[in-house]
């Protein structure tokens, strides 16, 4: 083993590169899965939070809804305030000691990235759809699109797009948060580095590659979304669809009833 | 009167809490009419063309159209929406869409027509608005004339039996109300139905064929535009009429 930083780097990168490689990929793929999840669990959970309600709705419906929200609110609020790493451990091997179900390691790693993340999406969510300007809703209304269609072509698309930083948040998190998982025995990055360096004794090497190999993760991934999210804007000018330009020009014509009420 | 009658509230009330903002409102219009409503700010006028489109519920009273009473319960009120069109102060124009989708969307998917038939008269109508050059910008993208004019092509889009306008000049650089008063004006000499909440009076004065003077929640007056502008009843139509044609 080489005596210098670098050297030794190196050479753990030489011997270990699979290894690293392995932990990556598999951090990155609980992420990217667990985040897509999490959003579909936070829009619907969303979705319902803001379900209006009139006097004219029937009890059973309002009843309905009222328990779907209040145990949604439990959700939202138990996962929100609870680590991670407890929730993996309760969850994982409380599943087998209590209801004798035997999860799969990676069943269980997906599930608790993406119920998390849908915790905190579902109050992203809500807030997105809130903050749309309510004359968006009203515009659809008026042209008769019920709650569903304003919902799915005029409310979510802006509030989706609105929400995208906060998306991009959630990403970057669960990549970094992955590896409390390794605790129920996920290889992911964390798990990797702590095998690689508990073997060599190399714990300062092994883990400055990992924080390198975070690092160009997260970074690659919030640049990647900004990229997508300007391509969601669509270009900053439009194109005219005649080439008489001087056709219409607004605010040249006036109605000229108007200029006699002045007289 | 032979023409048909499209609308007719009667004895609406609303109430806000405790806040009485409409009470025992009655009138009703034909076929081919133009009303307007005018009235100070806060006389409950934005209360009352939501009422009639269901974006408020009346608190006591009934809205007939064409006989049948829409504020029942178990009625569609998405599907008496879409024969009753508004155009808002603020446009409400759908920001993620382009204006040529805007006024496609509605047809599509709820009066489920095709694509290229929504296209076609989506255009017909922008261009009737003079907007045609400008469908592929976005909302944002627009002046507050333009957007007003497209707001007024979604709504036509939809071929409604009655237009409602709730100040649809009020957001407006004063270099642009004209543009949507021609609009509006044109709209009427081709017999569509409208009820008009203005503050332009030369162009209510012109335009309608009845007009409503409200105050204070109540109808103060109404009549022909004549009648109202140039020899109004009520005290109160006088003194507000005053205030408007003054300088
Ligand atoms: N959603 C509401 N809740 C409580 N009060 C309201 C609401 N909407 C309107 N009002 C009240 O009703 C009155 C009439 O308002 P509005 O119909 O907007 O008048 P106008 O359009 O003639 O200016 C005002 O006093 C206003 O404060
Ligand atoms: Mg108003």
């Amino acid at each position: 083993m080489p005596q210098d930083f670098l050297g030794r780097i190196w050479y753990i990168l030489d011997n270990n590169w699979m290894s690293f490689l392995t932990g990556a990929v598999n951090t990155m793929i609980i992420a990217i899965v667990s985040t897509l999840i999490g959003c579909v669990i936070g829009f619907a959970v969303g979705l319902v939070q803001t379900i209006p309600l009139n006097k004219k709705d029937n009890p059973l419906k309002k009843g309905v809804l009222y328990l779907v929200r209040l145990i949604l609110n439990i959700y939202v609020e138990v996962f929100r305030g609870t680590p991670m790493m407890a929730q993996a451990m309760f969850i994982y091997f409380g599943s087998s000691a209590v209801f004798g179900i035997n999860m799969s390691m990676w069943f269980a790693a997906f599930f608790i990235v993406s119920i998390n993340t849908g915790a905190y999406m579902a109050e992203t969510v809500r807030g997105g759809i809130l903050s749309i300007d309510p004359g968006q809703t009203e515009g659809a209304k008026a042209i008769g699109m019920n709650h569903v269609q304003t919902m799915t072509y005029v409310i979510l698309p802006q509030a989706l797009r609105n929400i995208m930083p906060q998306i991009g948040n959630n990403l970057v998190i669960n990549i970094k948060d992955t590896c409390v998982l390794s605790t129920i025995g996920i290889v992911e990055l964390t798990y990797t580095t702590r095998s690689v360096s508990g073997a060599l004794y190399t714990y300062f090497e092994a883990f400055s590659i990992a924080m390198v190999i975070y690092f160009i993760l997260t970074f690659a991934c919030s640049r990647l979304l900004r990229m997508w999210e300007k391509r969601m804007d669509g270009s900053d000018n439009y194109d005219l669809a005649t080439t008489d330009t001087l056709a219409h020009t607004s605010g040249l014509y006036k109605y000229t009833g108007r200029e006699e009420e002045r007289d | 009167m032979s023409r048909e009658e499209v609308i007719r509230i009667h004895h609406l009330s609303k109430t806000f809490g405790k806040n009485v903002v409409l009470r025992d409102i009655d009138f009703s219009v034909c076929a081919g009419d133009v009303t307007c409503i005018i009235g100070a700010s806060g006389s409950g006028k934005s209360t009352l063309l939501r009422c009639l489109n269901l974006l408020e519920t009346p608190t006591t009273g009934e809205v007939y159209f064409h006989g049948q009473d829409i504020t029942k319960n178990g009625i569609d009120e998405a599907a008496y929406r879409s024969k009753v069109g508004m155009v808002f102060q603020s446009f409400n124009l759908f920001n993620n869409m382009t204006v040529l989708d805007n006024c496609m969307i509605g047809q599509i998917k709820v009066l489920k027509k095709k694509k290229a038939q929504a296209r076609e008269s989506a255009l017909s109508f922008l261009e009737k608005v003079g907007m045609a050059p400008y469908i592929n910008a976005k909302p944002r993208q627009l002046s507050g004339g333009q957007k007003q004019r497209v707001a007024i092509a979604r709504a036509l889009a939809m071929e409604p039996e009655l237009l409602l306008f709730d100040e649809p000049t009020s957001a407006l650089d004063p270099q642009m109300v004209g543009e949507v008063l021609d609009v509006m004006k044109k709209l009427a000499q081709e017999g569509l139905t409208m009820i008009i909440v203005t503050h332009e009076m030369a162009f209510a004065r012109d335009v309608s064929s009845h007009v409503v003077f409200m105050s204070d929640g109540v109808i103060a007056e109404e009549g022909k535009p004549d009648q109202i502008f140039n020899h109004p009843r009520n005290p109160k139509t006088t003194e507000f009429l005053s205030r408007f044609m003054r300088g």
